[in-house]
């Protein structure tokens, strides 16, 4: 069963990985003017068994050792490449994934094969076997061991914990400033401080990174509100074994028709705070896109709490 | 394309984070509205923007943004410098406006996001 999963794995980094992660990228390559003769020096120097041939940035074919090999035993007629090189070129671009040029290369019994930026037609890189084995080691070596320091630091504090139910709770303190109402630019480009603190927290506690952007993002916004509208608020952060839940409360001035502030677009900013990029009435909408559950209460001049929770497994 | 190959390219003067310029560039990214940016933009993305504040930092640490570019020959307030530097985030400037700058980040093969091959 371990074995199925495991293969499954590598047949998905075929689709993940991309031709241009895994290519060389510093190619060597020779001018269709060049003397066969000094083909041999290129190859035996840079332990290459062939290589692309590229005349004014354009690939116009690919020579390789055999055709070396070939020129010698045919009597060493026709001295330039140009004569001998294979000009029907099979080339792959940057962005096509790994399993393109694994059928390829099997497809066709090529050692190597020139890759080409879709945009620019120019030739980027070569790749070959060893590449793609070599590529294919590196990213799972990669992903083993992100997936191992997730696995420790997350299960070192649910699993070590003897309970029924293990919730972790941390809580910011904000001293709001009423940046709107005391016109208070510092505060408001100071903004983000508490999102930051949480990104980090989460980060140590092995959070999927998913989860950490979404959690962050929506915090991020709910602190804006804070600062531009509220006196003081309070934001507590609790990590269940499947839920990261967000609460937010704050002695602001409270909203009065919560349908309408929850509409894009709608906002109460005046223009110095828009010309900061903020105030375009989407922080709502983004924290509820964020979020998995989220609901909000609020009654004019009692303050508003926001709640909503992003699912952990949801990565 | 490499943040480094861009710099090169299209004569970005480096601010801050100097050690990330490896760092490969999924999509382009513009917008002056922080909401907006957290909404759209994803890891790996380079962000073109004439805000200058220390918020441009936390939204693309919050969002995974690869490095943000300033137009206009607008340069970073010392803050957003500073924790620019201190998360790791390059700060670039460029002298051209932002719909030539996007032209040529575009032409270059930056794709956008409507365009990424999710």
């Amino acid at each position: 069963m371990k074995d199925d999963l495991s293969i499954r794995k590598i047949q998905e980094l075929f689709y993940e990985l991309k031709v241009g992660d895994v290519m060389m990228k510093d190619v060597i390559t020779v001018s269709s003017n060049m003397q066969m003769m000094e083909l041999r020096a290129i190859l035996r120097d840079n332990r290459i068994s062939g290589t692309p041939v590229v005349d004014d940035g354009r690939l116009v074919g690919i020579i390789s050792i055999e055709d070396f090999i070939n020129w010698l035993a045919g009597g060493q007629q026709e001295n330039r490449i140009a004569g001998k090189m294979n000009r029907e070129v099979k080339t792959l671009y940057e962005d096509e994934p790994l399993v393109q040029a694994i059928s390829i290369i099997e497809k066709f019994g090529y050692g190597r094969i020139p890759v080409i930026n879709r945009r620019q037609k120019s030739l980027t890189g070569v790749i070959t076997k060893g590449d793609i084995i070599e590529g294919l080691l590196k990213k799972m070596e990669v992903d083993y061991q992100e997936e191992e320091i997730h696995r420790y630091r997350a299960s070192h504090f649910f699993e070590d914990i003897i309970a029924d139910k293990t919730t972790l709770i941390f809580q910011y303190f904000m001293k709001g400033c009423d940046a709107m109402r005391n016109h208070d630019v510092d505060a408001v480009q100071n903004g983000g401080r508490v999102a930051s603190r949480i990104r980090k927290t989460l980060r140590r506690l092995g959070i999927h990174p998913t989860v950490i952007r979404r959690t962050c993002i929506a915090i991020y916004e709910a602190e804006m509100n804070i600062i531009l509208y509220a006196g003081a608020g309070e934001i507590t952060v609790s990590i269940h074994k499947d839920e990261v839940n967000v609460k937010v409360k704050d002695s602001g001035p409270g909203i009065e028709n919560i349908e309408e502030a929850m509409s894009p677009g709608f906002s109460t900013a005046p223009d110095w705070v828009r010309e900061l990029g903020f105030g375009a009435g989407m922080g709502l909408i983004n924290i509820r896109n964020c979020a998995q559950t989220f609901s909000i209460a609020s009654e004019k001049g009692q303050g508003t709490v926001l709640n909503f929770g992003i699912p952990i497994g949801a990565a | 394309m490499k943040i480094k190959e861009l710099i090169e390219k299209l004569k970005l003067k480096v601010r801050c984070g100097g050690s990330q310029l490896d760092r490969e560039i999924a999509r382009g990214y513009a917008s002056d509205l922080m909401s907006d940016v957290m909404a759209h933009s994803r890891e790996g993305d380079i962000w073109i923007t004439l805000q200058v504040h220390l918020n441009i930092v936390a939204v693309a640490c919050m969002t995974g943004i690869a490095a943000i570019v300033l137009i206009n020959n607008r340069e970073p307030e010392k803050e957003t410098l500073e924790k620019a530097e201190a998360e790791g985030v390059p700060l670039l400037v460029s002298e051209l406006p932002a719909f030539e700058l996007i032209g040529r980040l575009y032409s270059l093969g930056i794709p956008g996001i409507s365009e990424d091959a999710e």
